[in-house]
């Protein structure tokens, strides 16, 4: 098509060519306003979380977080909120952010500056459990990343590589229950947790997504194209079934448990409706229900709550500027939405 | 010769090793999928309060629920959603592959912007737009008063948007049926847009880049102009991705629950309930005040009826044009 193009070009007028050049131009513009909109929420809970309490109420929002400095009287600059403005005697009353020292300063004097209110972070990180939190979260992620590798690898093998009774409607039992979405057994895998005394345990929110369905399923499809021939002469050499697994399949299959790997971390670090009815206490709670309990309750520090938001995002959001590729192709294959 | 003589001459393996490697998945499938798949419906036909089952009810829950307008409502949010989301998403979705198609500089930098709120939280997603839609100090309205447009309350707004509209055209009267979604789904409706556009962009993608090269040359040297290699070439093409994008959007839309429960309210379910979706509708029920968890379990029946017949309408439509 490349060459085609080409030959194209040279035959035809400049005016053609122009107008091509226009139509990637907009192309560009589209696409350029689409990475905006993309990006805007990402840059204003950024911005939001560095900004001071009271910038947040200011009118018209400042992009950048900026703050209001004045002199002290021993030269030092300091962060300052302004009171009331006198525009005839051109002077300002302000007030420090931390201090209730009121004092009327020249107009002047007064400078606009960027900074960051890292602050927020530790204070917003301070006012919850959220050490807990992260806790929770990474020991639920590691217990049920092991264990879904575990349970699939093994069921997969089973599927692709044994013959044994009932196996292809098993198979089907386990894809058909794949179709059934969460909320509709909700109800009863509650009453099952409160019958097994799990709730507000860890079990509760480890053990049953021990096993991932969709995970089996793609093993098998891959298990299946390792060739026969492979088996055998692995079975000639005196390699166990299961040793076979081990050391031959597994390592040809990195690829795909490198995407089960990827799209259960994600999955399971986002999760919330289940962990949400599954727990009451913070003992247990994982990230993401702690990050919204927080904002229901925290309520009006907004400064606060996007500084929340941040860090709870962050660790996901710097795996995937690093393993993008990786991360958008095991999402995209595993169909999670999140 | 016992059964597992037969098995064994039939080439099948001992059940027990074959066990052996099923048993853990099997085990957790079975006490964590399968039985609770099963007692969902069974409970539909129980009174159960706060996870105790106190007795045979039969089909009352169901009369119960058909004669419940909050349940309808609650449905025709859900509609409202889904056909807010679904039409919207998809075309920009489309409309961005299609860009990104041609041969741009940079393509990986755009599908990784446009994929980045896919990886990220809905819980934060939703406590950062929630903050975007705040009706004084939102950036949202700022924006609109910049661009001389009027304030408005976004996701506290129970009115309807064709009621809004046609107040704003001056007519003094409406007819309460036809308001439409409130202004407050609306806004919602819009963040999941945001959030699964860059899912849809890449399954589109890569939909595109399976079109052969042959199709478009062929059409060209034909002298179709570019609207006509859309239309004829591009979309018949893409028809199996359209098609899994559609139904699987869909099917995501009608199980929307963490937007609602932590953008509307206080109270939950949005201004006067007009954001009450049926997930939402479930959870309040089952696990909320009260507990009623047999009727939560009709309700998830009802959900799940919706949803299976998505799906088996998606594998028709997918198994009768296999491209893959």
């Amino acid at each position: 098509m490349e060459q085609t193009a080409t030959l194209h070009d040279r035959e035809l007028n400049a005016g053609y060519r122009m107008k091509r050049s226009a139509g990637m131009a907009a192309v560009y513009a589209a696409l350029v306003v689409g990475v905006a909109l993309m990006i805007v929420p990402f840059w204003w809970m950024i911005s939001t979380s560095l900004k001071s309490p009271l910038e947040i109420l200011a009118f018209p929002p400042t992009w950048i977080p900026t703050g209001h400095f004045a002199e002290r009287a021993d030269g030092t600059w300091e962060e300052v909120y302004i009171v009331s403005q006198d525009e005839t005697a051109g002077t300002v009353d302000v007030r420090s952010l931390d201090g209730d020292l009121e004092r009327t300063v020249a107009a002047s004097a007064v400078v606009d500056r960027i900074r960051f209110r890292f602050r927020n972070y530790a204070e917003a990180w301070s006012q919850a459990p959220f050490a807990r939190y992260y806790f929770n979260t990474i020991l639920i992620t590691v217990f049920v990343v092991m264990g879904v590798l575990v349970t699939s690898s093994l069921a997969a093998y089973a599927f692709a590589r044994m013959k044994f009774w009932g196996r292809d409607n098993i198979f089907l039992i386990f894809l058909s229950m794949m179709m059934v979405p969460q909320p509709v057994y909700l109800v009863p895998s509650y009453i099952i947790l409160v019958k097994l005394g799990w709730i507000d345990t860890y079990q509760a929110l480890i053990i049953p997504w021990f096993a991932h369905i969709f995970s089996i399923f793609l093993l098998r499809q891959h298990f299946k194209t390792i060739p026969n021939d492979l088996y055998d002469a692995a079975i000639i050499d005196g390699c166990s079934r299961f040793a076979f697994l081990w050391r031959v399949i597994l390592p040809l299959s990195k690829a795909v448990l490198v995407a089960v790997v990827i799209f259960t971390i994600v999955g399971t670090w986002n999760s919330f409706l289940w962990p949400l009815v599954m727990t009451n206490t913070p003992e247990v709670r994982p990230l993401q229900v702690g990050l919204a309990r927080f904002s229901q309750e925290q309520g009006t520090s907004h400064e606060l709550m996007m500084a929340a938001a941040a860090f709870s995002v962050a660790p996901l959001i710097v795996a995937y500027f690093f393993a993008q590729k990786q991360i958008i192709q095991s999402m995209a294959t595993s169909g999670l939405k999140g | 010769m016992t059964w597992l003589e037969t098995l064994r001459r039939k080439k099948f393996m001992d059940p027990l090793t074959a066990a052996f490697y099923l048993v853990p998945a099997a085990v957790v499938v079975m006490v964590f999928r399968m039985v609770p798949i099963a007692s969902a419906f069974v409970l539909s036909f129980f009174d159960v309060k706060m996870g105790r089952i106190r007795g045979f009810v039969g089909l009352a829950q169901y009369f119960k629920l058909f004669q419940d307008p909050t349940f309808f409502n609650s449905l025709g949010t859900t509609a409202y959603y889904v056909v807010g989301v679904v039409p919207a998403s998809l075309f920009l979705s489309l409309l961005a592959a299609v860009l990104l198609n041609k041969k741009i500089r940079a393509l990986g930098f755009y599908r990784t912007v446009f994929f980045l709120p896919v990886v990220t939280s809905l819980v934060a997603i939703s406590m950062v737009w929630k903050w975007i839609f705040h009706p004084r100090l939102g950036l949202l309205n700022y924006v609109f008063e910049v661009l001389g447009g009027n304030a408005m309350l976004w996701l506290e707004e129970p009115r309807g948007i064709f009621e809004m509209m046609a107040s704003g055209l001056g007519w003094a009267w409406w007819p309460d049926g036809l308001s439409g979604p409130s202004l407050a789904l609306i806004a919602v409706i819009i963040v999941a847009i945001w959030r699964g556009i860059g899912y849809n962009i890449v399954i589109f993608l890569a939909g595109l880049q399976n079109i052969p090269d042959q199709y478009y040359e062929a059409a060209r040297i034909d002298g179709a102009n570019s609207r006509g290699v859309f239309w004829r070439v591009t979309w018949p093409l893409l028809s199996p991705t359209t098609f899994y994008v559609l139904l699987s959007t869909t099917i995501t839309s009608f199980q929307v629950f963490t937007q609602i429960y932590l953008m509307t309210g206080p109270p939950v379910g949005g201004p006067m309930g007009t954001t009450k979706v049926i997930v939402y509708y479930l959870f309040e029920k089952g696990f909320d005040a009260g507990g009623n968890m047999g009727y939560a379990s009709a309700v998830a029946l009802v959900l799940f009826l919706i949803i299976l017949s998505l799906t088996l309408v998606q594998r028709r439509l997918v198994e009768s044009r296999v491209y893959y």
